[in-house]
């Protein structure tokens, strides 16, 4: 238990200092959401009616850009064969790197959520229906966008792979966040129902995500 | 306590990197791996460490703790340092210790043992070839494990460093450890050699 603490620790930290993911997240997510209603142009009710997609698609698309490096700097720098060779089960060591990845990378996501509802003309109750889900949809994200960081460590290609793995992955996450959200907004489906299914899948993820990432590793080091 | 291979053999990329090898090594006892570039040192020493997985063969460990598999019972000390440069010299240790699960240890202490604790807080960054080599020896301090796997564990040290070194493997194999190192230099301790063929 010590041990996956001071893994998770260690990863919040790194991505905290100067040159760690974590901001960078929020950055491309503040900027993605400004440049929108430039796109779209000023219809307020237009905005309103786009905003949870563009929020969630926002969201989407930061975790990804920050998930690249999971695995590929332990890699790099050798801390993966000692992660590896540790008593510490492979499965849990990859479930605390996603977990320290989630709190440094996704959370903050959540958190700016509000400040980024005000720019899409989303009234309150929009704004938290777009966080609710988002805080219940990320983890999704995070935990089977891993898998596909593990596979891109294995396979020695980065980025741009990492996205064409992940993102088919995340269309049941995306299409039960924003239909939530906008269940919440405008009816006439009832919340509870995409976003029951919306924790369902988290939920699943939760479990296959670090076990398919270990099987990745195990299978791919060399 | 013995550590064993037998007749193991290693293909990476399509290419057989040794077959037929057979190894063993004793408590107390160090093996040196030397060998031409190519020949196989360091898959080895990963095959040994369950980080290649042989095409043949097998490396067991006897006597040692039964509960444990032999990668749990080893350091690896490899080319790569696993360091983080955005963290301090003694983060970087303290994490390690924690995560290999070492016992309540004064970390601090390991650092002065490698003539490292007056760059304590210093981002591993601005270390030296020399210096990031040396916290990575402080890591096989502060957690113990009686397998020791070292690949090329002297490059960038100055003569100081190997020394002391040295010093810190004989404290090793005095407690009863096994140290098997891929070397081209003359560890400065009694190993037994073993030689690898040239590159097929």
């Amino acid at each position: 238990m010590t041990a996956l603490g001071a893994l998770i620790r260690r990863d919040i930290r790194i991505a905290l200092r100067v040159g760690g993911g974590a901001l960078i997240g929020v950055l491309f997510f503040l900027t993605v959401t400004v440049l929108m209603p430039f796109a779209v142009g000023p219809d307020l009710a237009l905005l309103s009616r786009l905003g949870p997609a563009i929020l969630w698609l926002g969201a989407l698309l930061a975790s990804l850009l920050t998930l690249d490096r999971l695995f590929t700097a332990d890699h790099e720098d050798g801390s993966l064969d000692l992660i590896v060779m540790s008593r510490t089960p492979l499965e849990l060591a990859c479930a605390a790197k996603a977990l320290a990845h989630w709190l440094a990378a996704g959370l903050p996501l959540i958190v700016a959520t509000p400040a980024l509802g005000l720019l899409l003309n989303l009234d309150g109750t929009a704004t938290l229906a777009v966080a609710l889900t988002l805080l219940a949809g990320t983890p999704a994200l995070t935990f089977t966008g891993m898998i596909g960081a593990a596979l891109a460590v294995t396979l020695h290609r980065g980025g741009l792979l990492l996205a064409v793995l992940v993102l088919p992955l995340s269309i049941p996450v995306l299409i039960f966040g924003v239909a939530a959200s906008q269940a919440a907004i405008s009816g006439p489906v009832s919340f509870g129902t995409p976003f029951s299914i919306l924790c369902a899948l988290s939920l699943v993820s939760l479990v296959i995500g670090p076990f398919a990432a270990a099987a990745s590793l195990r299978h791919g080091l060399d | 306590m013995r550590l064993s291979g037998q007749n193991l053999k290693c293909v990476r990329g399509g290419r057989e990197v040794f077959s037929g090898l057979d190894f063993a090594a004793v408590s107390g006892e160090a093996l040196a791996i030397t060998g031409p570039n190519g020949a196989g040192k360091t898959s080895l020493l990963r095959v040994i460490a369950g980080l290649l997985v042989p095409a043949e063969g097998l490396v067991a460990l006897d006597g040692g703790d039964a509960e444990l598999s032999l990668p749990e019972q080893a350091h690896y000390l490899g080319h790569r340092d696993a360091l983080k440069p955005a963290l301090s010299v003694l983060e970087n240790l303290s994490f390690w210790h924690e995560f290999l699960g070492g016992e309540p240890k004064d970390t601090a202490g390991c650092l002065a043992a490698v003539a490292l604790d007056h760059a304590t807080h210093l981002p591993a960054a601005y270390l030296s070839a020399g210096q990031r080599r040396r916290l990575s020896i402080a890591r096989l301090l502060s957690v113990r494990r009686p397998v020791w796997l070292l690949d090329e564990p002297t490059s960038a040290l100055d003569a100081a460093g190997q020394a002391l070194f040295v010093g810190l493997m004989r404290e090793h194999l005095a407690g009863g450890g096994i140290v098997i190192a891929a070397t081209h230099l003359p560890l400065g301790l009694d190993a037994r050699e073993l030689r690898m063929g040239g590159a097929a």
